[in-house]
C-alpha cells in the first residue's frame, strides 16, 4: 500500500522517467525579482506547508544527531555528549539483532511475493469482464476492507483465529483439520500477517492498474482478434505489457520499502508468545526508544533501518534503469 | 471491454474461469464483513460455539446496549469526531493553497519546492527524533500531537497538485491575471470553486486517515479521557482479547469456566463496537467511492 501511495505521489511529481519528457522551459525575458515578485502571494500560500515540513520532518532529520551521542534529556540534543558509534555497535553485537534483520526482511518479503502479484492478476480480471452490475458488486466489496482501521483489522483477526471461538477454527474443525494456535504459535504470525493483508488491500491496490489499463488503445484488441488471438494471449500479449511499466515502479518502491513494514499492525497482534517471529525493526524501535526510553540507542537503530531503505532504493532503481526504460529519477 | 463477433471454445473456458475467481475473490472478501454484522445481532453462545455462522440466530441487540451504555466508547467517539474535524481541516487548508501554487509553472523556485517536500518521502528522521520535536513543542497530551504532525501528506499534496495542473487553465489565470486580479482572488473566487471534486477526494483521504489512526495517540497521549476511538477500541478488541487467549490456554475447570462467561460478554460487545466504529466509513462509502477511486487515479497519471 504504501509503495503504491508513494508511486501515485512520484509519477504525479513528474520525477519518473519514462522514455523522452518534454521539457517546459518558457523562461520570459523579465528579471528574476520581478517573476518573483508577481507571484509572492504564492509564497504565502506555500510557506504553511514547508514550515510544517521543515518542523515535522527536517526537524526530526536534526534530531539524527543523538544516535552518535548519548543524549541527555536535561542537556538537550546540541549539548549531549557524542559516543561516536557505540549505540550501532551496541545493536549489531547484541544476540536479537540477526533476529531482527531476519524478521524484518522474511515478513516484507513474503509480503512482497503473495501481496504483489494478487493486485495484478485481480485487475487483468476485472478487465476481461464486462461493466455492469456483477463488476461494480465485485469492485465495491474487494475495495472496502481498505477503509477498515488497524485496530479493528486486527480485532477481527483476533476474533476469527480465537482458538475457543474464532469462527476460522471452527471451520477447521468440522473439515477435520487439527487447527494451530494461530495468533500465539510464532510459525504461523507471518502467515497471519500476510494474509490478513491481503484480504484488506488486493481490491483497493487493483486502482492503480485499472486507470493504466483504462489507457489500452482498443484498437490493438480488434487487430489481435482479427489475427485469431485468444482472450489469454491478448492478455498476456497486450493488457500485460501495458501495465509493466506501473508494475516496474511500484516493485522498485516495495523493494525500497522491504525494511518498512505495516509497523501498526504488527504492534498489535505481537504477544509475548509470538514474539521470536512478530518482533522486527521498527516495533524493537519503539520498545526500546518509547517504552524503555533509550532515545540514543533506539534512534540509532532506527537510522539504520532508514539507510537501509535508502541503499535498497537506490539500487534496485538502478537495475531497473539498466534493464528497462522505466526508472525512479 | 471489446466485443468479438465470435467467441472461441477456449476464449469461452477462460471467460468463464475469470467469472470463477471473481465469485470467489467477491465471498472470500465478503464473508467476513457479513459474519461481523451476523455476530453483532445474534445471541453470544451461538456465536462463540460456531451454530451462527453466516446468517444471525437468535436475534438480541444487548451487544449494541452494551456500546451505547458504555462511556468509554461514547467519549472516544466525540473525541474522534473533534479531531477528526479539525484535523481535516486543517489538512485541507495547508495542502490546498501548497498545492496551487506549485502548479504554477509562473512560481520560481518550484522544483526546489517540489524536491523539499518530496525528499521526506524517502528519508525520515525516524519515530524518536520526532517524538522528540512533538514534546519540545509542548504537544504532549494535547489534541496538536494528533494533527499537527500530519498536517499534509506528500501524496496528498501531489495529487492536488496534478489536478489543479490539468484542470485549471493556464488561459484563465492570464485573463485574470489581465483584469488586475490578484492571485489570492483567482484561488479563492475561481480555481476552488472549480476544484470541488478534488477538495472532496482531500477531505475524504485525511479525513479516513484521522478517523483510523491510533498510533499517535498511543504514543502522545496520556489522558484516557482524551483518547480517540481508535485507542478505545484497541482496549476492547486487541488488549483484552489477547490476554484472554494467550491466558485461557494455561487455565482448565473452574477457571476456564469463569473465562468463558466474561468471554460471552466481551463478544457481545465485541462485534458491536466494530460494526458502530465502521459504520460512518461504510455508510459513506458506496456514495463516495467515485471520489476515492478518482483521488488514485489522479495521482497515477503522471503530471
Amino acid at each position: 500500500m504504501k509503495g503504491k501511495r508513494l508511486l501515485a505521489a512520484i509519477s504525479g511529481s513528474g520525477l519518473i522517467r519514462r522514455g523522452n519528457k518534454p521539457s517546459n522551459k518558457e523562461k520570459n525575458q523579465t528579471s528574476l525579482g520581478k517573476r518573483i515578485w508577481v507571484n509572492w502571494e504564492l509564497y504565502l500560500f506555500l510557506a504553511p506547508c514547508l514550515l510544517y515540513f521543515l518542523i515535522f520532518h527536517y526537524g526530526p532529520m536534526y534530531g539524527i544527531q543523538i544516535a552518535f551521542k548519548n543524549f541527555i534529556p536535561s542537556k538537550g540534543i546540541m549539548d549531549s555528549p557524542w559516543v561516536g558509534f557505540a549505540h550501532f555497535e551496541r545493536f549489531f553485537n547484541s544476540y536479537y539483532f540477526w533476529d531482527l534483520l531476519w524478521n524484518t526482511f522474511s515478513l516484507s518479503f513474503y509480503e512482497l511475493i503473495i501481496g504483489f502479484p494478487l493486485p495484478i492478476i485481480l485487475a487483468l480480471a476485472f478487465n476481461e469482464i464486462r461493466n455492469g452490475p456483477f463488476k461494480k458488486t465485485v469492485q465495491t466489496v474487494t475495495y472496502a476492507p481498505h477503509f477498515i482501521s488497524v485496530v479493528v483489522m486486527a480485532g477481527m483477526i483476533i476474533a476469527f483465529l480465537s482458538p475457543s471461538t474464532g469462527i476460522l477454527i471452527k471451520f477447521m474443525e468440522w473439515f477435520g483439520i487439527d487447527a494451530p494456535n494461530f495468533l500465539s504459535d510464532p510459525a504461523w504470525f507471518k502467515t497471519v500477517y500476510v494474509l490478513s493483508g491481503v484480504w484488506q488491500s488486493t481490491g483497493w491496490g487493483t486502482i492503480i492498474y485499472l486507470a493504466a489499463l483504462s489507457g489500452v488503445d482498443p484498437q490493438q484488441h480488434e487487430a489481435a482478434i482479427v489475427d485469431g488471438a485468444s482472450r489469454f494471449k491478448r492478455l498476456l500479449h497486450i493488457n500485460l505489457p501495458a501495465i509493466l511499466p506501473t508494475i516496474t515502479i511500484l516493485l522498485i518502491l516495495n523493494m525500497g520499502n522491504i525494511l518498512t513494514i505495516g509497523f501498526e499492525k504488527i504492534l498489535l497482534l505481537q504477544n509475548s508468545l509470538n514474539m521470536e517471529s512478530s518482533d522486527v525493526i521498527s516495533t524493537y524501535v519503539y520498545r526500546a526508544g518509547l517504552v524503555d526510553a533509550q532515545y540514543s540507542f533506539s534512534t540509532a537503530v532506527g537510522l539504520f533501518n532508514s539507510v537501509i531503505n535508502v541503499i535498497l532504493l537506490v539500487t534496485v532503481n538502478r537495475i531497473a534503469r539498466r534493464t528497462s526504460e522505466n526508472s525512479l529519477w | 471491454m471489446v466485443t468479438s463477433i465470435k467467441e472461441s471454445k477456449g476464449d469461452k473456458l477462460f471467460l468463464v474461469s475469470v467469472y470463477l475467481y471473481l465469485i470467489v475473490a467477491l465471498i472470500v472478501v465478503l464473508y467476513p464483513l457479513i459474519y461481523i454484522l451476523s455476530a453483532s445481532i445474534s445471541s453470544p453462545q451461538q456465536v462463540n460455539t460456531g451454530e451462527m455462522w453466516l446468517f444471525p440466530k437468535e436475534i438480541t441487540w444487548a451487544g449494541y446496549q452494551l456500546v451505547f451504555a458504555n462511556p468509554k466508547i461514547w467519549n472516544g467517539y466525540l473525541n474522534t469526531i473533534i479531531y477528526t474535524g479539525i484535523g481535516t481541516l486543517l489538512n485541507l487548508t495547508v495542502t490546498l493553497p501548497a498545492a496551487y501554487a506549485l502548479s504554477r509553472s509562473d512560481l520560481v523556485g518550484r522544483q526546489a519546492f517540489l524536491g523539499f517536500i518530496l525528499f521526506t518521502m524517502f528519508f525520515s528522521g525516524g519515530l524518536v527524533p520526532t517524538y522528540l520535536v512533538v514534546r519540545d513543542l509542548g504537544l504532549i497530551n494535547s489534541m496538536g500531537a494528533l494533527i499537527l504532525p500530519v498536517a499534509a501528506s506528500v501524496w496528498n499534496i501531489i495529487v492536488a497538485r496534478t489536478f489543479f495542473q490539468t484542470t485549471i487553465p493556464k488561459e484563465l489565470q492570464e485573463a485574470a491575471y489581465m483584469d488586475g486580479c490578484t492571485n489570492l482572488k483567482l484561488f479563492i473566487r475561481i480555481v476552488l470553486p472549480l476544484s470541488a471534486p478534488i477538495i472532496a477526494v482531500m477531505a475524504l483521504f485525511y479525513g479516513v486517515s484521522h478517523w483510523n489512526s491510533y498510533f499517535p495517540a498511543l504514543i502522545y497521549l496520556n489522558d484516557e479521557a482524551k483518547y480517540p476511538l481508535q485507542m478505545v477500541l484497541r482496549q476492547i478488541l486487541v488488549l483484552q482479547e489477547m490476554t484472554a487467549e494467550t491466558t485461557g490456554a494455561a487455565l482448565s475447570g473452574d477457571a476456564a469456566r469463569a473465562m468463558n462467561s466474561k468471554a460471552e460478554t466481551a463478544s457481545l460487545i465485541k462485534y458491536g463496537v466494530i460494526v458502530v466504529s465502521t459504520l460512518p466509513i461504510v455508510a459513506l462509502y458506496p456514495f463516495l467511492q467515485r471520489y476515492f477511486v478518482q483521488g488514485v487515479m489522479i495521482g497515477s497519471v503522471k503530471g
